[in-house]
């Protein structure tokens, strides 16, 4: 291994003490543990808000504990469970794991720097997230309770001090958004500064592991959603403690009382809001189709098939991403002229989703695959993502969204393609560079007790949610009493809620595996899956400045296995070795 | 595992498939003029992603079995550009071919303006009831003022009553519509989003305060059909609830009739 003189940019010493180096770190590995665990505590916050909401759904009579009031649950309190469910799911889960977690620990080293290229920035970011996370949480906390205006937010609920639901925990709501906001420009300009600037001697743009393209772009799509969304947050802010009017209509009359707002537009909120919602829905999943990308070369054996057009597409994901948020919007009242426009640049997008499923069957097609752990949750992503996608076949068409809108049969699609296709992505991440991020390996037995639990389970729970969707019944509904046509699905809702409570029981499984393996787990050597990226070419886990003060010299792409007449059935980035494809 | 893997992938594929054809959860037929073709499109685009989706599970689970792990070595290979091309192209046909194949229920629904003669009517969104107007004999909506909007004095929509537009508008808790002529719904909202939704119209459209957003529709169908609220519009959302109520000519106008009597 030869070493080359490193990139400047960071210079900061090894932190001395605890604090420093566990708590305000700003060393990108702790960094990512610290953002990683912020996920895991608010995934299990959102679980547990899902679990309430399917016990309503599937026995709104029932008195359930802890939550507030005495007998059934009541209506807003389960709007207010919603609101926070996808809220906290969307924001803390799935932009905070795959791109603050992963993204924070593997970049770095995958291209061969010692740290991101702001590591103060890096620790304000981590740090203003979870300031958004503690104000999300107080918001169940205020007068008025938790928000129910879901997580879209649309005025003029959202926006109205005097609708009930909506008092401080909106407040609270809002303000939470724009510190997370804030926390992820800051992170998208350190990972577009990290990966533009700090890539080692050799490690050029079509050297990079899929995983750093993935971050790259995500940071790019986050550098631009986020300031509109940051924008927008605040006008509703003030609409709501300064009397302004960006989003209120005039005219508009709340308990017989006229509001004293006029001239605001409802739409320009959802422009605003679905301008950085769509790409958000990219941000969410590109990074885990990054690390599937990882995962499948490296189990399989076998390069990627058709890594240049993986990265175009990648791109192609990000470009479009940007032109399609109309598609939020087909019934709006918006012009139904843009609707059509929208349609066809939203089916556009199924095209780069297509080559990379294509793209990922091929690389393992003539493959000797390992069923380790990671490679059951990676493939568990490709069927989930392929389930979750088809379905956006049918809601991107204007004229089938006039009857699907607002229909489970969204819930089923958002859910299967961001959702659980995104967690499975984190599962892959986590059993996969668990070694590298704790220096142990995951118990390969409770791995795949729970892969096995998850995939079935979120198959039970999200399937059926089509069927019902198909039969007309809307989403964000307390329950089907008052509508007589959904009485009839009121079976589905126990089927789901019955598969929601096991699986989310089993995800128990998961973090018991994490703690235990965290402290009892097998030593992990530097390259336990044989893997040929420069994170494995250190110890487990890898010192402060990651190289120990040298920088590695790239000769080879990211995915060289199986290179005919190699010593190995891999080549290591940084291996002088002669690759066929060098 | 690569067997259990591949039976489960192929066991999901076959079991969600069997319920999209089984229809135990569907549509229900349809009454209005885009009915028919928003079916047949709809069945287009089933069969075309059930096809993708069957073939893309089913290869998946094929290619774990196939080629689990053994005592060979992977095959050497970087991709293939002619197989990426094609399968490119294909998918851009097939979504772009799609997505204008049904583009002509959109533009019936909101390009094309409703047919002449249409029968007017205002649907009125509030937290969480909705409100009906039909503009009476003189085919004329009167004016209405938010600082007269009072349930409670029996003006839940304010008609001004210095406005003589206004003097025989009727307000209804139901849509009733006569069948077979065309009808055009002006959806208006008095405090937040909500939405018209009839399953059996196959339409839904947003009632937004501050706009006035139309569709238009002609029902073939005598029967009352639900019309759930379909955008989140506060706690009493998954109640707000009325009625289609599509009636023969002669029965409609006696409604009119009927319910303009106090």
């Amino acid at each position: 291994m030869s070493h080359a003189a490193g990139p400047a940019a960071v210079h900061h010493g090894a932190p001395t003490g605890f604090i420093r180096k566990y708590i305000f770190s700003m060393d990108h590995k702790v960094i990512g543990i610290q953002y990683w665990f912020l996920a895991l505590a608010a995934v299990f916050v959102g679980m547990a808000l899902s679990l309430y909401m399917r016990l309503r759904l599937a026995w709104p009579n029932d008195h359930f504990p802890l939550v507030a009031g005495e007998g059934p649950m009541t209506p807003e309190t389960y709007l207010s469970l919603l609101t926070m469910h996808g809220t906290i799911m969307v924001f803390f889960v799935l932009t905070t794991a795959p791109q603050g977690g992963f993204g924070n620990s593997f970049l770095p080293i995958q291209i061969g720097a010692a740290d991101m290229a702001f590591p103060f920035l890096n620790m304000m970011s981590f740090w203003i997230t979870l300031l958004a996370f503690g104000v999300i949480i107080a918001a169940f906390f205020v007068t008025g309770g938790a928000p129910l205006g879901g997580w879209t937010g649309y005025p003029p609920l959202s926006a109205l001090r005097s609708v009930p639901g909506q008092e401080r925990g909106m407040d609270l709501w809002i303000i939470s958004i724009a510190l997370f906001c804030v926390a992820a420009l800051l992170g998208a300009l350190n990972f577009i500064a990290t990966t533009i600037d700090l890539r080692t001697k050799g490690m050029t743009f079509m050297r990079m592991p899929l995983t750093c393209w993935a971050w790259f772009i995500t940071a790019i799509l986050g550098l631009l959603a986020f300031g509109v969304l940051l924008a927008g947050g605040i006008l509703l802010l003030m609409d709501r403690i300064a009397g302004t009017s960006f989003f209120i209509p005039g005219g508009l009359v709340v308990n017989e009382q006229v509001v004293s707002h006029k001239g605001g537009s409802p739409l320009l909120w959802q422009h605003l809001f679905w301008f950085f919602g769509h790409p958000e829905v990219y941000i969410a999943i590109l990074p885990g189709m990054g690390a599937t990308s990882q995962i499948l070369s490296t189990f399989a054996r076998k390069p990627i098939f058709g890594y240049r057009a993986m990265v175009y597409a990648i791109s192609g994901i990000g470009v479009l991403g940007f032109l399609v948020w109309g598609h939020h919007m087909f019934i709006s009242g918006m012009s139904p002229y843009s609707a059509i426009a929208f349609s066809v640049l939203t089916l556009s997008i199924g095209v780069p989703s297509a080559i990379k499923t294509f793209n990922w069957i091929g690389t393992m097609w003539k493959g000797n695959i390992r069923f380790d752990s990671p490679m059951l949750y990676a493939i568990g992503f490709v069927s989930l993502f392929v389930s979750g996608g088809l379905s956006g076949i049918f809601l991107g068409q204007p004229s089938l969204d006039l009857y699907l809108h607002d229909t489970y049969f969204v819930v089923a699609h958002f859910h299967l393609v961001m959702g659980v296709a995104a967690i499975f992505g984190m599962f892959a991440g986590t059993v996969f560079w668990f070694p590298k991020m704790f220096g142990r390996m995951m118990s390969e037995g409770l791995s795949k007790l729970h892969f096995w639990i998850t995939f079935l389970g979120v198959y039970a729970i999200f399937m059926p949610m089509h069927y019902i969707g198909i039969a007309g019944h809307m989403r964000r509904y307390a329950d089907t009493s008052g509508v007589d046509y959904l009485q009839p699905m009121q079976p589905v809702h126990v089927f789901i809620s019955i598969a929601a409570i096991i699986t989310i029981s089993a995800q128990l499984i998961f973090v018991l595996n994490v703690f235990w393996s965290m402290f009892r787990g097998k030593k992990a050597s530097m390259n336990p899956w044989e893997c040929t990226t420069l994170e494995w070419t250190v110890p487990s886990p890898p010192p402060h400045d990651n190289f120990g003060g040298k920088f590695p010299v790239v000769y080879h792409g990211p995915y060289e296995y199986s290179v005919p007449g190699a010593a190995k059935d891999y080549i290591m980035q940084d291996s002088p070795e002669k690759g066929a494809h060098a | 595992m690569a067997l259990l893997l591949a039976l489960a992938i192929t066991g999901i594929t076959l079991v969600s498939t069997y319920f999209f054809a089984a229809k135990t959860w569907w549509l229900p037929p349809y009454i209005s003029e885009y009915g028919d073709a928003y079916d047949k499109h709809f069945m287009l685009t089933m069969w075309i992603c059930g096809i993708i989706f069957v073939a893309a599970q089913l290869s998946l689970a094929y290619t774990v079995f196939r080629y689990r792990r053994h005592s060979g070595r992977s095959e050497y290979s970087h991709g293939n550009n002619k197989l990426e091309a094609l399968w490119t192209s294909a998918a851009a046909v097939l979504f772009l071919g799609l997505v204008i194949a049904g583009t002509h229920i959109w533009t019936q629904a909101h390009l094309q303006a409703a047919p002449p003669g249409a029968l007017q009517i205002e649907v009125w969104g509030q937290q969480f009831t909705w409100y009906v107007r039909y503009p009476g004999p003189d085919g004329l909506f009167g004016r209405t003022r938010p600082e007269m909007m009072k349930e409670s004095i029996g003006q839940p929509l304010g008609i001004d009553p210095d406005d003589p537009a206004g003097k025989d508008d009727l307000v209804m808790p139901i849509i009733a519509v006569p069948v077979n002529r065309p009808v055009e719904v002006i959806l208006r909202s008095k405090d937040v989003i909500h939405s018209f939704y009839v399953r059996e119209l196959r339409l839904k459209q947003d009632a937004v305060p501050g706009l006035e957003n139309r569709l238009h529709f002609t029902a073939s169908q005598v029967g009352r059909y639900e019309m759930p609220c379909a955008e989140l519009c506060g706690l009493g959302h998954y109640q707000m609830r009325t009625f289609l109520q599509v009636m023969s000519e002669p029965d409609f106008e006696k409604w009119l009739v009927d319910s303009a009597t106090p």
